[in-house]
């Protein structure tokens, strides 16, 4: 009973539930990824985030980049967050949005001061916010207060035969016990968006979502291009996946039978529990990075082919029913449940398995892609720089 | 193993392998959604994880999985035979 079980985990000042406890250094710009990484390097126990933009970014990109940087530091994963920025005005509007989830911030700015003394003041800043965060235990939690979110990659038809109906079926159990729970890879919906929105009970959301779908639609419309190849993707079409209408058929298999009670633009925060459809894209490291910077504290996420993809700060489970690749690459599945499609496993003890796996992870037992060192922070961009 | 395909529900006109399967063999199936079973004779090299035909399908005529439009055939497709981009394309992004 997924209602009753529990973790060991951390309870932040807004009461979201974390799984992991980081100590981020976040830059606001590329070029403050060197002394953001610097800091990371001068003292243990931070992590940096480098990525490659926040320059001369205007409009709808922008507000973007800005809700994902603070959505990021306001993850309950992470514990303390040092700012880096080039200039103090954004890089002041990134750490009091990070502030205003009461998690601890310090901002340094680099300009009139260079990166030497940026570092120096930024890693004294970095010793007292990880000897806090250290400092902190975990807590017996209930698992059903935790914002989990899921996506497949390098998807094949095992995907929707096996792993993502077991996804499907841990979702109705979550989000009936109160759970959150993200969805999105809106382009992938392509076939199915129909069945996602006859799950929408609520009218505005419905029409909040045919929005968000057909202005994806246009985009992708617009091209004019042949997508055979990237959608669905080279892996996909080895897998034996042939359009995005099938691609798209197994990929809504991991909200089972569920409503939806939320619908979300890219990196938004939830304001109810259960099944939230987010607008995302469909690459993996963009909609992990985008369901973290909306909360999300652990991520499940299937594959078919082999998809290898982690997160700086979610700890990113994989599960595949393909049993070539669950013999092939097991370093980095953490659960095999290929006997739902060659033997006769069950779905709900294919779902058992998740939950134990989710306990054991939520509760401190790393990921195989953090062992593994996978750190994909992937910001999505919707437009060019001004 | 128990089957040598999967078929996700009933009126579908593919089936999906779960293990590599060869021509001029007799396969069954399982469907999903009430365990009936079928038998169909392979005609073509079907890969672990790619499509079987369950039937008889003309130029045009609608693929379905899980009970929904994948695409349209694109040539006449008989049952054993792989279904896949050389035969099905989708109607969307076209």
């Amino acid at each position: 009973m997924i209602g009753t079980r529990t973790f060991q985990g951390y309870r932040r000042a807004n009461g979201a539930v974390g799984c992991r406890n980081h100590v981020v250094i976040l830059p606001v710009d590329d070029i403050s990824n060197a002394a953001a990484e610097a800091v990371a390097k001068v003292v243990h126990g931070a992590i940096a985030l480098p990525h490659p933009y926040g320059r001369l970014q205007f409009g709808p990109d922008l507000e973007l980049h800005f809700r994902t940087l603070i959505g990021t530091g306001s993850n309950p994963n992470v514990a303390a967050v040092i700012v880096i920025g080039i200039e103090p005005h954004w890089t002041g509007r990134v750490a009091d949005g990070i502030s205003a989830s009461g998690t601890p911030v310090a901002a340094f700015s680099i300009e009139g001061q260079g990166d030497l003394k940026t570092v120096e003041r930024a890693s004294r800043a970095a010793i007292s916010l990880i000897q806090d965060a250290t400092s902190i235990q975990r807590e017996t939690i209930g698992l059903s207060e935790l914002l989990i979110s899921t996506k497949c990659g390098e998807s094949d038809t095992t995907s929707g035969l096996g792993s993502n109906p077991t996804i499907g079926r841990f979702a109705e159990r979550f989000a009936d016990a109160g759970g959150a729970f993200f969805f999105g890879e809106t382009s992938e919906l392509t076939g199915g968006e129909d069945i996602v929105a006859g799950r929408i009970a609520d009218p505005e959301l419905r029409a909040k979502f045919q929005r968000l779908f057909d202005e994806h639609q246009r985009i992708i419309l617009d091209q004019a291009a042949d997508l055979l190849g990237s959608q669905p993707t080279e892996g996909n079409i080895a897998g034996g996946l042939s359009t995005i209408e099938e691609k798209a058929l197994g990929n809504i298999q991991k909200i089972g039978r569920a409503q939806v009670s939320g619908v979300l633009e890219m990196a938004e925060a939830p304001v109810t529990r259960g099944i939230q459809f987010m607008d995302t894209s469909s690459a993996a490291a963009e909609s992990v990075t985008l369901f973290a910077a909306g909360g999300a504290a652990l991520h499940l996420f299937t594959t078919g082919q082999g998809n290898i993809i982690g997160n700086p700060i979610v700890p990113v489970l994989k599960l595949t029913a393909n049993p070539n690749t669950a013999a092939t690459m097991t370093e980095h599945i953490d659960i095999d449940i290929s006997p739902v499609i060659t033997e006769d496993m069950s779905l709900d003890h294919a779902a058992d398995l998740v939950e134990d796996a989710v306990s054991a992870c939520a509760s401190g037992r790393h990921a195989a892609a953090e062992v593994l060192g996978h750190r994909e922070f992937v910001l999505t961009r919707l437009h060019r720089t001004a | 193993m128990p089957h040598h395909f999967l078929v996700h529900q009933a009126g579908d006109s593919v089936g999906v392998s779960v293990t590599d399967l060869e021509p001029d063999t007799v396969v069954s199936g399982r469907y999903q959604d009430d365990h009936r079973s079928a038998e169909v004779s392979v005609l073509d090299a079907i890969p672990l994880g790619h499509k079987i035909a369950l039937a008889e399908l003309s130029q045009g005529d609608p693929v379905i999985e899980y009970g929904v439009m994948i695409g349209r055939a694109t040539q006449s497709i008989t049952p054993g035979q792989h279904v896949h981009v050389h035969n099905l394309k989708g109607e969307r992004w076209q």
